[in-house]
């Protein structure tokens, strides 16, 4: 009798730990799932890409397209130049003008400010970040563009409506600056407090510890940021539809309007499903901006794990 | 100069700096609410209102199908990527994989976080070229769901991370298997998590180059899942390049409606991870 309800029992706990490994076994089987859906999204998204674009690649030579400034789909020429400027043009300027800002005020959140301020100002950049960029563009197009066309445009001898690639470039700097800011103060708050106090024992001022120390320390992964925030500009797409004008010429002037590749995308996608090449030759615009964006994400990490091994104290 | 000078004017730069962003902030945000609260609270009812039939030449009706598609679009998207991203975040994190394989995953992730929104676009259009398909509110779905993944993933991730290791130790020196630990971490790390996934739904409900080529900018109200829809996002697009006046000023209205959202979606992931924080081991009080 007494045997009999033992075994029972144990009969009870065998089958719930059969069923418990049976649990971690399906799970198992999921997460794996899970941890490759990552890499099985990336290959997808490449080899979709890929194929997609062998219609125009197989009747055009890439270089011939990339160096042709003649873009007019209804007539089958398919001339990359004029977004590849306006593109470059726009990440420049932007980066020119968001990345100092950036770094400086990196500096602020992660040295400068205490307490209360501190935890306001880094929540009104997270803020800043949030904020979609269709709400950028709409915004600049009441504030920036008339500020671009009516005052800064003339003062520097040029006539322009104020829609062009330095406003877009304006607008893109305000909307990547945020995001270079969190990753900058990262990697200056994940350096130890003995540098600091180090730098500033043997005589340094504040400032020269920022300069030469930390800034140093720091160095790998606010390049990362930087080059992340680099991918960020390239592969915008909302606020240059809305601002830059959306002529397809290679620009000028900073204040013409013109084309990037993301805008490229939007602008001619209407007629995307009646012309095979077109279709074809926008999804290859998309193929570039993956191809460049992922160099540049690669570059980053890569750029990161070395100057780790060499600028480390 | 000398180093004292020196010192003064890159500390005041930095100062000039932060204020500045702070500045553009307050400029972006006050410009959207005012200008766009205006137009909202002269009329409240444009956004219950179904489009008329030349919405978007003559701005008859309200924009309903806009608020309607976003909820449709990104509701079900951030379920569907919360799922994924949550899975992987465990696989990275427990002990299912081994340290390299789970770098190399890492790596892609990193990645796919820095793609661009419109890539994600074209890449849903090449699927529904492909099986010849056409632009629909579940494609829009699928899109914002691949892009909502890595960065839920991400936050996930870090949450995981933050967990105190001795959650783990405890749980399988009490003789639990894996998954159980796992859950137990998961737990440990909810705030962080819960406060991830909002964000990630805030970063849905704000981006447009997604949803542009894949649910179909359609401009009546949302009929089924395979039937075109718009967001809110592409409608102010949409309506920011009209040419008529009364459809341009709804697009303030609109963007007043998106901003408020993902505004108080921030606020809320915020407090949650505050509250939360008290009811886990080793969270912060905050």
């Amino acid at each position: 009798m007494g045997e009999s309800m033992e075994s029972q029992e144990s009969n009870a706990r065998g089958g719930r730990l059969g069923r418990r490994l049976r649990i971690e076994r399906l799970s198992s089987y999921w997460l794996g799932g899970a941890g490759y859906f990552a890499i099985g999204l990336f290959v997808l998204i490449v080899m979709s890409l890929v194929y997609q674009s062998l219609p125009l690649l197989s009747e055009y030579s890439v270089v011939q397209m990339l160096t042709s400034s003649n873009w007019d789909p209804a007539q089958n020429e398919f001339g990359f130049m004029p977004a590849i400027v306006g593109t470059i043009y726009v990440t420049a300027l932007s980066m020119l003008m968001g990345t100092p800002i950036a770094i400086l005020a990196a500096i602020y959140l992660a040295e400068y400010a205490e307490g209360r301020l501190k935890t306001l100002v880094s929540s009104f950049i997270d803020v800043l970040a949030a904020i979609p960029s269709v709400i950028f563009g709409l915004v600049a197009l009441i504030v920036v563009v008339p500020f671009v066309g009516n005052y800064l445009a003339p003062a520097v001898g040029s006539s322009a409506t104020g829609l062009g690639i330095f406003t877009v470039s304006l607008v893109m700097a305000i909307v990547v600056t945020p995001f270079m800011i969190s990753l900058s103060v990262e990697s200056l708050e994940a350096l130890p407090d003995e540098l600091r106090e180090t730098s500033l024992g043997v005589g340094a001022t504040k400032w020269e510890t920022i300069k030469l120390v930390l800034l140093r320390a720091a160095g790998p992964g606010i390049f990362s940021a930087i080059l992340l925030g680099f991918g960020r500009v390239f592969g915008a797409t909302i606020v240059p539809a809305m601002l830059i004008g959306g002529q397809t010429h290679v620009p000028s002037s900073p204040f013409a309007t013109g084309q990037t590749l993301p805008t490229l995308i939007v602008n001619d996608f209407g007629e995307l499903m009646s012309l095979p090449l077109t279709q074809s030759a926008l999804i290859f615009v998309g193929l570039m901006l993956v191809v460049v964006v992922w160099l540049f994400n690669f570059a980053a990490m890569l750029v990161r794990r070395r100057l780790q091994r060499r600028w480390q104290y | 100069m000398d180093r004292y000078t020196e010192q003064r004017l890159f500390g005041a730069l930095a100062r000039a700096s932060a204020a500045l962003v702070v500045a553009v902030m307050v400029l972006v945000v006050a410009v959207t609410i005012v200008r766009g609260g205006i137009v909202f609270l002269t009329d409240p009812a444009i956004a219950i209102t179904p489009p008329g039939s030349r919405y978007m030449l003559e701005g008859d009706g309200g924009f309903l199908h806009a608020v309607l598609g976003s909820i449709f679009i990104v509701g079900p998207a951030t379920v569907v990527s919360m799922i994924l991203a949550v899975s992987t975040a465990i696989y990275l994190q427990s002990d299912y994989s081994s340290e390299r394989f789970s770098e190399v995953v890492n790596m892609f992730l990193n990645v796919l976080w820095g793609t661009p929104p419109i890539v994600y676009g074209v890449f849903v259009l090449t699927v529904i070229i492909a099986i010849g398909a056409r632009t629909s509110l579940f494609f829009g779905i699928v899109a914002i769901a691949i892009f909502q993944y890595p960065i839920m993933t991400r936050y996930t991730d870090e949450a995981l991370r933050s967990a105190p290791d001795t959650v783990k130790e405890a749980t399988y020196g009490l003789g639990a298997t894996r998954f159980e630990t796992a859950l137990m971490t998961l737990r440990a790390a909810l705030p962080g998590i819960i406060a991830g996934i909002i964000m990630g739904f805030a970063r849905g409900v704000g981006d447009a180059a997604t949803v542009l080529f894949t649910a179909g900018r359609s401009t009546n109200m949302p009929g089924g899942p395979f039937e075109p829809a718009t967001t809110l996002p592409v409608l102010i697009f949409d309506q920011a390049m009209s040419f008529n006046a009364e459809v341009r000023s709804h697009a303030y209205a609109a963007s007043f409606v998106l901003i408020i959202v993902v505004l108080g979606l921030i606020v809320v992931s915020k407090l949650l991870a505050g509250r939360y924080a008290r009811y886990t081991p080793g969270g912060r009080h905050s």
